[in-house]
């Protein structure tokens, strides 16, 4: 059912300071890693806002007695949309880690209801953007999470990388690096 | 720990995370990498380190909750991720914490790293609501 691609190779680096398109880039996403694998899209986006949605599914379940979507993959949905709002405000992609992100779990999400989730960007200074945003299951005004979240602006230079071939297994308790 | 490997929920098992073992008293969490878990190209999605930290707090509070564990719901109240270095394409860990288990809150933080402990990729901390089961 699930035709996540498990390798890794082939993905094209996206250029620094490049014209910034939410519809194009929601795309992208879909297709690559986490968020093709968990099934984010791209719903709608405006001057300082991008809104994502994120289906409910089995595998995505957190709680089996009650069906109710895993906390994760609705973290990893606000971490998206609000990490694009701030693109959607600067007009341009620049490459951005995220430093903190908050989230308040107003209630629980309904079984079976796919997620969206509302974000912006509400301040942008040289190097820090502040965000915030809202997840729901349909009702903006009945919120199922509430962001808030900084991301910093970085060096386009090792922002992403060629993925390593797997080596030996690291020990989980080692305390010094070789 | 069988019965905690047990409770790993269908969104864990989908992440390729499992328990193993204890490490200080906590349960120790492995992610195995997959293009599941990538972000920007050649690390590890931040939504998926929130969620393995997630994970590992949680299984820490039922670990600590012991025989009163069956008799309560646990839920997420917030959490709050502090982002310290990307992650790369390996396995990564996760231990939670208990710092307070309350009758009705529990306040739990937990660390992911990778090939070095003391260079931990994310913290966080989370409170949770226990409620008891009807």
């Amino acid at each position: 059912m699930n035709s996540t691609p498990e390798s890794s190779g082939g993905r094209p680096s996206i250029p620094p300071d490049m014209a910034f398109d939410p519809s194009r880039f929601g795309k992208f996403m879909m297709k690559h890693g986490h968020t093709g694998f968990i099934g984010m899209h791209y719903r709608d986006h405006g001057s300082n806002w991008v809104e994502l949605g994120l289906p409910w599914r089995e595998d995505l379940v957190g709680d089996p007695e009650t069906g109710v979507l895993a906390s994760g993959p609705i973290i990893s949905l606000l971490d998206n949309a609000t990490s694009m709002s701030v693109w959607a405000l600067r007009g341009a992609f620049r490459p951005q880690v995220t430093l903190d992100l908050r989230v308040d779990y107003v209630r629980a999400a309904t079984p079976g209801k796919a997620i969206v989730a509302w974000a912006e960007c509400y301040q942008l200074k040289q190097s820090m953007a502040f965000v915030r945003g809202i997840a729901h299951d349909g009702d903006i005004a009945d919120p199922v999470a509430h962001a808030a979240g900084i991301f910093i602006q970085v060096e386009a230079e090792g922002w992403a990388r060629a993925p390593e071939s797997p080596t030996s297994r690291p020990s989980p308790t080692s305390g010094t690096e070789a | 720990m069988t019965q905690l490997t047990d409770r790993l929920p269908p969104y864990a098992r989908a992440m390729g995370m499992r328990i193993e073992g204890l490490l200080d008293g906590s349960p120790l969490l492995v992610m195995d990498f997959s293009d599941r878990a990538m972000g920007r190209p050649g690390y590890l999605h931040g939504g998926a380190i929130a969620g393995l930290l997630e994970i590992a707090a949680i299984m820490a509070l039922h670990a600590e909750l012991g025989e009163e564990d069956s008799r309560v719901r646990i839920k997420p109240v917030n959490i709050s991720v502090e982002y310290l270095r990307g992650g790369v394409t390996v396995e990564t860990f996760a231990r939670g914490q208990v710092i307070r288990a309350g009758r009705r809150i529990a306040n739990v933080r937990a660390e992911a790293w990778q090939t070095d402990r003391d260079k931990p990729l994310a913290s966080c901390w989370m409170n949770f609501l226990l409620k008891p089961k009807v």
